[in-house]
């Protein structure tokens, strides 16, 4: 989707503040909504597409007036909402007040660790074969899908070339959607700078994005 | 996105949110979805075993053992896994190196994607709109803002994370560490020369 989350380029934000011996977290709340989040993604359901989705999907003056975990905690709140595991009448009276569902799985804490350390691999077998190679020319395809994507506008329509084919990956366009993962080649897709900035680009510049081969077109 | 330790912001919707939070916990708790010891285990393991300090172990091996370093250019998250360093936001790493001729700088403008395994949690300004929509078109002047000045010959690359790929920048070894052992050597690893807004201490 065109939201507030697709910012590449995007002027009028200020400068990069960072802040010194910056903490892990500024409050006890963004702890619990932080670990919530992680502990809920197993008896919730979601993708992490679908979590992503649910952070971006909201009006763009929402999205960036609102701090990091504040976003997390309303995407938490909302896919549990969405698939009947909590109602907005216990968020408001703090206490569970309908049966609860039946999840398949909750995280203990013997599985913490375990769970952590395995991470979710996105890369699939697969029988198909990459339809470019490492030094391709290739244009991002100029797509507005108002569901989610990885590609971002910036590039969109834009040329670059193939600098490394990744593997076949999980395709986060349907993923989001619970349309089945839909695995695609993925490649590093490398454009100079003037052509995604024209003459006010950088000209020691290249960016690159990583994108699956439904995104990009032979050029 | 605004920095929650903004001192302006709204005190009223600081305890809104922090009131939610806590009332979401405990409804899930009291429908047996999360079990809250192990949302403790989370939090602990981000806070105090999970951070840039496993990243500066990587950096400070590949300036030092050359064997490894080949293998973390190959395999960077294999590389990484013989630390013990592996998983969540790490499935799948590739290891950048920092040279005089190019300078290579990670964002995420889609969102927060970052190397977790090896550098922790995101600092504020990483997930922060001036980083996302800057990176990308204007990197020297972000490197400015963390009064970086690169040559102006040196090539810079940005890598979005759009993907599931996560990025490790390595940075330059500084002059002057001949012999060095690793473990005096990842005192000179920052976070910030991981992600490629800084460059290693100098000794």
């Amino acid at each position: 989707m065109n939201g507030g989350q697709d910012l590449g380029g995007m002027h009028g934000f200020g400068p990069v503040v960072a802040e010194p011996n910056e903490p892990v977290f500024h409050a006890e709340w963004e702890r619990r909504a932080f670990a919530l989040t992680l502990a809920m993604g197993m008896p919730g359901g979601w993708n992490i597409d679908m979590s992503r989705f649910a952070r971006e999907n909201r009006p763009p003056g929402e999205y960036l007036a609102m701090s990091y975990y504040q976003i997390w905690f309303a995407a938490l709140e909302s896919m549990m909402k969405e698939r009947g595991l909590v109602a907005d009448d216990e968020i408001a009276a703090g206490r569970s007040m309908h049966p609860a569902k039946a999840v398949t799985r909750v995280l203990s804490p013997d599985d913490v660790l375990k769970v952590l350390h395995r991470g979710g691999p996105t890369e699939r077998e697969t029988n198909t074969r990459p339809a470019f190679q490492s030094g391709d020319r290739v244009r991002a395809k100029t797509i507005n899908p108002p569901t989610h994507t990885r590609l971002p506008r910036y590039v969109r329509g834009h040329v670059g070339e193939i600098e490394r084919v990744i593997g076949c990956h999980v395709f986060p366009d349907s993923n989001a959607l619970g349309a089945g993962e839909n695995p695609q080649w993925l490649y590093t897709v490398r454009f100079d700078g003037r052509e995604l900035w024209g003459a006010d680009g950088d000209p020691t510049l290249s960016v690159s994005v990583d994108a699956w081969q439904p995104y990009l077109e032979r050029a | 996105m605004s920095g929650h330790h903004d001192h302006d912001h709204d005190h009223s919707e600081l305890t809104e949110t922090q009131l939610r939070v806590r009332a979401l916990e405990t409804v899930l708790t009291e429908k047996g979805y999360v079990d809250p010891a192990a949302l403790d285990l989370l939090i602990e393991t981000y806070e105090t075993k999970v951070g840039p300090r496993n990243g500066a172990r990587v950096v400070a091996k590949a300036w030092a053992d050359p064997a490894y370093r080949a293998r973390l250019f190959k395999d960077a998250t294999s590389a990484i896994g013989e630390l013990g360093y592996a998983g969540r936001q790490g499935e799948h790493i590739v290891a950048l190196e920092n040279t005089a001729a190019q300078h290579n700088m990670v964002v995420c403008t889609l969102c927060s994607c970052y190397p977790w395994p090896v550098l922790g949690l995101p600092p504020v300004w990483y997930k922060s709109a001036p980083y996302r929509s800057r990176a990308v078109s204007d990197p020297r002047g972000v490197l400015k803002d963390f009064d970086v000045t690169l040559p102006a010959d040196t090539k810079i690359r940005v890598w979005d994370s759009t993907a599931e790929i996560r990025y490790l920048v390595i940075p330059m070894r500084p002059a002057g560490t001949d012999g060095w052992s690793e473990e005096k050597l990842a005192e000179l690893v920052t976070r910030d020369s991981m992600i490629g807004t800084g460059v290693a201490k100098q000794p």
